[in-house]
This record gives structure tokens, sequence and C-alpha cells, in this order.
């Protein structure tokens, strides 16, 4: 284990300094939130009673979503890992006494928290200090906070876990790009980087609900606004529990087919 | 001590002929032929030996050095390295076991040296006593110390290929493959670099195995040659055999490539 932790933090350490990318980042997250909130407002502001959520829910939820965008947001692929499955360094990567998969797994969950952690302080304190019902406000008591956490923790690891099955998907393709794609168009529909989910329509939202992109930063961000009524809470996080190991071992599995029949090309 | 018996290994080529008609028809069916890369390769390295392992490009060479480290595992034939199968036991395997890919960099590009060799002491769970001990040697004799705090992206080819070297030796491997260490090296880094890898083998005695185009390592470093073409063993013996083959006064470049010549590869 010490090996993965010791990577894990290798990652992280490399990660924290990309400083201008993650001051690119803040200003383009500030910007956009106030954006989105001005946007929902306007609708809000013409017919309060048919939003299916709350202004002050929704604020915070797209305040968090730009908070922790880096956390979760499947187009920042890890192009290295995908370049080393196609040029062959990942020869190196085979030459260790430790699994890929667990290599591979550290390192992302490391690369998403570096880029989140350079960015989310100052989103949240500059979301926190806009007046209500638009800016970032804290809407349930220490228990759902805690929730909220662990559903944090949760997305985390199944969007990561999404990630190495794609790349696992390297061996066995040409080139993954097209699946890439794919991937973040029907991430951002179903998981609610569009809209919150509460905003599709019947159908839609169930289906999107159960789909594993329901399970990556719709359940955190919805926890957090309060917009997940307590009950409901542990099926949700449940689903999310289902999904990782789905995931985790359908990307494992793949990754050690595919270094069954990996050939590495050249000298 | 490495014993391989009778290993075979074969690719799967898709071929197509160039055009857009063929292009269309490859989209249902594809003409796949087996170009072998191995044919029945048999030879044992007993410890502590640098073996030169040569051949022309296309030769099977890093076939045979993906297939000790447990990367790729052969059609037939058996092969153990200290009693282990490599591809079947490949995490015990591979901890006795460094590897130097010319051209490849096992180091992270944008930390500092040092930051790469902590990852491989954790990776490969060097005592840290032991990883101190290696380290201050390797640091002593590739002149590490400046390059240690230097992100390897810094770092001059030849500077890279030091710690590259030393990153594969911090974890005492009884074998060491060594994959064209030398490539696009100026003099005096090529120099060192053999220097080292004799002394290392002298002191530690880490069997070597040392594939490479460059004849002057193998004049330099290699008691034993193995050369091989189209997957098949060609010769094994010492430089010495194989220039009093070639003829007269040749220079083991020149010998090598007249045995090229007449083993028709």
């Amino acid at each position: 284990m010490r090996k993965y932790i010791s990577f894990f933090r290798m990652r992280l350490m490399a990660g924290l300094q990309y400083r201008a990318a993650a001051l690119a980042g803040l200003s383009t997250q500030l910007v956009w939130g106030a954006m989105e909130v001005l946007l929902y407002r306007a609708f809000w502001l013409e017919h309060p009673e048919r939003f299916p959520m709350g202004m002050e829910a929704l604020a915070a939820y797209i305040w968090l979503q730009q908070a922790f965008l880096t956390l979760f947001s499947l187009w920042s692929w890890e192009f290295e890992l995908i370049n080393s499955v196609k040029t062959g360094d990942v020869a190196y990567e085979l030459t260790r006494p430790a699994d890929l998969y667990g290599m591979w797994m550290a390192r992302s969950l490391a690369v998403r928290l570096s880029r989140a952690l350079l960015r989310m302080v100052p989103v949240i304190l500059a979301a926190v200090c806009i007046p209500a019902p638009y800016g970032l406000r804290l809407h349930t008591g220490p228990a759902v906070f805690l929730l909220f956490l662990l559903s944090a923790l949760l997305m985390l690891v199944v969007v990561c876990a999404y990630t190495l099955l794609i790349y696992a998907l390297t061996f066995h393709l040409t080139d993954p790009n097209g699946i890439m794609v794919l991937s973040v168009a029907a991430a951002d529909l179903l998981g609610g980087g569009v809209v919150p989910l509460p905003f599709l329509p019947d159908g839609l939202r169930q289906i999107a609900s159960l789909s594993p992109f329901g399970s990556m930063q719709n359940v955190p961000l919805r926890i957090f606004s309060g917009d997940i009524p307590l009950p409901e809470i542990p099926a949700v996080m449940g689903l999310q529990v289902f999904w990782s190991a789905v995931l985790i071992l359908a990307g494992y599995l793949l990754t050690r087919s595919g270094l069954r029949r990996t050939v590495i090309a050249g000298g | 001590m490495i014993e391989m018996k009778g290993i075979s290994k074969s690719y799967r080529v898709r071929r197509r002929e160039a055009g857009l008609q063929s292009a269309l028809r490859s989209l249902f069916s594809h003409d796949c032929t087996k170009a072998p890369a191995l044919r029945e390769m048999t030879f044992t390295i007993p410890d502590g030996q640098i073996v030169g392992y040569i051949g022309p490009n296309g030769a099977g060479k890093s076939t045979t050095i993906k297939i000790l480290c447990g990367i790729l595992r052969p059609d037939s034939g058996t092969c153990t390295v200290d009693g282990l199968t490599p591809w079947a036991d490949r995490k015990r395997h591979v901890a006795r076991l460094g590897v130097v890919f010319g051209q490849r960099s096992q180091l992270w590009w944008d930390v500092p040296v040092m930051e790469s060799f902590l990852l491989l002491r954790d990776i490969y769970g060097v005592p840290a006593p032991q990883f101190q001990a290696n380290l201050d040697r390797l640091t002593e004799l590739l002149d590490l110390s400046e390059l240690l705090r230097t992100p390897a992206r810094m770092l001059s080819l030849g500077q890279r290929m030091r710690c590259e070297i030393a990153a594969a030796l911090l974890h005492s491997p009884r074998v060491l493959f060594l994959d064209e260490p030398t490539i696009g090296l100026d003099a005096v880094s090529k120099l060192q670099v053999r220097e080292f890898i004799r002394e290392q083998n002298r002191l530690c005695g880490t069997t070597v195995i040392l594939t490479t185009h460059d004849m002057q390592d193998i004049d330099a470093l290699c008691s034993r040659v193995i050369l091989i073409g189209k997957g098949q063993l060609l010769l094994d013996g010492t430089t010495a055999q194989i220039r009093a083959m070639a003829g007269e006064n040749l220079s083991t470049e020149e010998s090598v490539a007249d045995l090229y010549r007449r083993f028709g590869i």
C-alpha cells in the first residue's frame, strides 16, 4: 500500500506547481459561475414557482460546481497516461513490482485533488461573499455536511475509475479519442453539468440519476445544497458505491486483459 | 542465472495495400499475417556476466528483453531468471531487476530527480539504510550531487542517462538490462557510463545484459557476445572469436557488419 500512497503524494506535489494554470482556471470559473447564476436568476424571477430547485440551493450548486470543477470534469483527461500506452513508455511502469491499475488510480486521484486544491479555496471565498440568494451558503446541518464530504470522495473514485476504464480501452483501440469525446458529452448532460438533474424532463432524469454519470458531481453538489432530502441520501450514496465497484472491477479486468495481449512495439 | 529454452514469439501484423479501396475493405476484414520475432531462442547466462546482445534492427533484441522483463509472454518455450518465470511471477521477478531503456525515460519529467528516486524507493520497498548506501555510492560514482535537485526536464541527455542508470540500481537488482544506454551520448558521457557499468559489475556482481548498436560499448564491456538475426541465435562467443571469424585486422564493428552480411540478415 505504501508504494501507492507514495505515488499519490508524488503526483500531488507535482500537480501543485502549476500555478499559472490554476490562476487562469480560477478566473474562468468565477466569471462562468457568475454568468450561470445570472442566467438562472432571469428564469427564476420570471416563474419562481416553476423552478425545480430553490434559488439558494441552485446558487450553492453552481458555486460548488465551479470550485470543484477539476475534481470531476471528465474533459481533463490525463493525456500522459494515454500517450504512455500509445508510445510504449508504459513499458517502464510494467517493470515495477506494483500493479499498473493501482498506480494509475493513485495517480489519477492525486492529479484531480491537486488541481482542485489550488482553485477551490478562492472560488469558495468569493462565492461566500456574494449576497443571498445568489451566493454560496451552507443550508444543512453538520450531519449532512459530513455526508456531503463522503459523497464527494465517492464521486472522485467514480470519476477516476471511469477515466481509468477509458485509459484501459487504449490498450485495445488504436485511438480512444472518439469514446472520450462521447463520454464528455454524456457526462455533461447526464451528470448535471449542463443543467442540474432536477431540470431534466421526466424519464431522462431517472435514467441520468441511475447512470454512472449520475453518481458523479450530481450527488455531492445536491447533498450540499440540500436538494436531496436526508432520507434519500443513503440510496444515492449506495448507488455511488455500486458504480465505484463496477467501474473499478471493469477497469481492472480490462487493464489486465490489455496487458496480456500488449505488444510494446519498437526498440 | 538466466535460462531461455526454445522461446518463440510472433506478432500479428495487419497488412493492407495503400489506397481508398483497400482501406474500405479493411473496415470489414483484416489480413493478419504472423511475423515471427523469435524462433527457438535458447541461451544461458550465469550470474555476474556482462553479455552483449547484438543483432541488426528487427532481429528480436527488444522482444527478448521484453520477455525477460515479464512485459511480454512468448508463444512457446520456457524461461527462468533466478528460478522465476518472468511473465508468470512478474511482481517478484521485477523486484530484483533493473532496466534502462535508452530511448525512454523513467524519471518524472517536471520534478527534481531526487523525488523520482524516493518514489522508486517506496515502489521497490527498499529499506532506508540500504537506499541511503546505494544513493551515496551512485551519487559519487555517477557524479550526481548537482543533479539530484534539478528537475529531469532541465538535464542534458548525458546527465539524464546517468540519473536513469542510477534509478535502475537503487534497489540493488541482481540483473540489469541496458537497452542502448549510450545512444546519443557524447564521448565523455559514454566513457563515464561504460566505466560505471564495469564497476557496478565488478563490485556488486550484477549480471548485465546490454543491447546496443555501438560496438565500442561491446568492446569496452562485454566478455561475451550473443549475436542474433531474424529471431535466431547465430553466434555465442567472445568478441575475439567474432573478430577471428570475420578475418584479418577488422575492428569489431567491421567484423559484425561482415557477419551480418554473411548470415544474410
